[in-house]
């Protein structure tokens, strides 16, 4: 192993001696276009009374797309296992609740397919419990569900989770304050860029009104597109409910001419 | 077809059940090349209290300056024993650490180089979109043209380099304060 000056010194000879690729090609890095404005919620949100002593309090400092942002960890099957997608088939015996098929797509906001990438969930049981130190409510755990499960979408950006309908449950944000239904989403996508933790939500769910998570995505057309809906192609006889969830990351830059070339191709 | 991007949502108190399974605090398997580094830091609010329930995670290029994914096409080592991520939750002290060793240059805007960075994105409970930040490592000659730290007031910039421990030349420190006096610079990226 060379020395921490060795390293250095190499490393900062290294490009010098090939030039660097964006070199004398200024823009030829395509960054992924910034969301729409409206979909995200602002670091400071006061219903969430989280947010105001951990909101940054000055203005974030715009960051070019260089090499570093368009790079960004990628995740194969080495890291997953058979039953990481089911989360009813984790434990011994069966989990109590509803159980309930959680699948969709990955897009990029081109309308392209993410494929190969990870998705992590997490949730709460039937009875909205957790089994977190942190997590007080006077509800049951469930022995047989620990509420987290990890895929890889294929080649299509398909994903898909078995698991239970979560319960709702109360939090301390504000008085008779109660989360609606919900399973946490962690997703990578191709770049440092396209990484995004959400929330999936269930339709119909009247504690949404209520709930200032929620509340904080800026448009009704963004919030909504955070709620699954019931899809029967996808549910089960006998066996499970089926939900649809899609999920849209950052989409590349694209010239006017890529998007109609691409609009004239769908056409055909 | 163009899609609105999904709206960004925070990850809760709970974090630890669905991300606690990649936790990766030593980036440095047997072989790699570089020196090995450790870089700690505390996460405070604006209250100065330690945040126990953030996670950290951080991207990166090898000891050459490659990174480990196919867009980065330049002609310098891979290591397959290098992934370049990494994932820390903070403990009930508020700290996060990670072993790792510090990267090469990566090419800049219009033709520039940067210095060497590490790019950190973190996440808790309480914020509703991840954070975006860079580690700097300190007394290096290359930071005083990169074209990221010279986009920060320079009042400002000291908060993205790490400060090195006089005992241990390699241990670094990198803490993040969220809000208030010597507020870390965050990015729009």
């Amino acid at each position: 192993m060379s020395t921490l000056k060795q390293a250095q010194k190499r490393a900062a000879k290294a490009p010098a001696a090939r030039p660097a690729p964006s070199a004398g090609k200024p823009n030829t890095l395509m960054s992924y276009r910034p969301p729409d404005r409206g979909t995200q919620p602002d670091l400071l949100f006061p219903p969430y009374a989280s947010t105001v002593k951990r909101a940054p309090s000055q203005a974030l400092v715009r960051l070019p797309s260089t090499l570093s942002e368009v790079t960004g960890p990628l995740f194969g099957y080495d890291r997953i296992h058979a039953n990481d997608y089911d989360l009813t088939a984790q434990h011994n015996g069966d989990p109590i609740g509803e159980r309930i098929i959680v699948s969709g797509r990955v897009l990029d906001a081109n309308g392209r397919p993410v494929p190969h990438t990870l998705v992590e969930i997490w949730q709460a049981n039937a009875a909205g419990r957790y089994p977190h130190p942190r997590d007080q409510h006077d509800a049951p755990t469930d022995p047989n569900f620990t509420g987290c499960g990890r895929t890889l979408t294929d080649s299509e950006g398909r994903y898909r989770f078995v698991t239970i309908r979560p319960g709702e449950y109360p939090w301390r944000n504000h008085y008779n304050a109660w989360r609606p239904a919900h399973i946490h989403f962690s997703l990578f996508g191709p770049a440092f860029q396209t990484r995004l933790v959400t929330q999936m939500y269930f339709p119909g769910d009247p504690l949404l009104e209520y709930d200032p998570m929620y509340l904080s995505i800026p448009t009704e057309r963004a919030r909504k597109r955070l709620i699954s809906t019931f899809d029967w192609e996808t549910t089960i006889p006998e066996m499970a409910l089926g939900y649809r969830f899609d999920v849209v990351l950052r989409g590349r830059e694209e010239t006017p001419m890529e998007n109609d070339m691409r609009h004239l191709l769908k056409g055909l | 077809m163009s899609l609105e991007t999904s709206a960004s949502q925070t990850v809760g108190p709970y974090l630890h059940i669905g991300l606690t399974w990649l936790v990766t605090e030593n980036l440095v398997a047997p072989g790699v090349d570089g020196q090995p580094i450790t870089i700690s830091g505390v996460v405070t609010d604006g209250d100065g209290a330690v945040v126990p329930d953030a996670l950290v995670e951080i991207w990166q290029a090898n000891t050459h300056g490659r990174y480990a994914h196919p867009e980065d096409t330049r002609d310098l080592p891979l290591e397959a024993a290098f992934k370049g991520f990494g994932r820390s939750p903070t403990d009930k002290d508020g700290r996060f650490r990670f072993t790792t060793v510090k990267p090469g240059r990566v090419p800049g805007p219009d033709g520039t180089l940067q210095a060497p960075h590490i790019n950190v994105t973190i996440f808790m409970r309480g914020m509703l979109r991840h954070l975006v930040s860079r580690i700097y490592f300190p007394d290096d000659p290359a930071n005083a043209k990169d074209p990221v730290l010279s986009s920060v007031p320079a009042a400002r910039r000291g908060t993205l380099v790490a400060t090195r421990t006089p005992s241990k030349p390699h241990a670094l420190t990198w803490n993040v304060r969220l809000q208030g006096d010597g507020e870390t610079v965050f990015f729009d990226t």
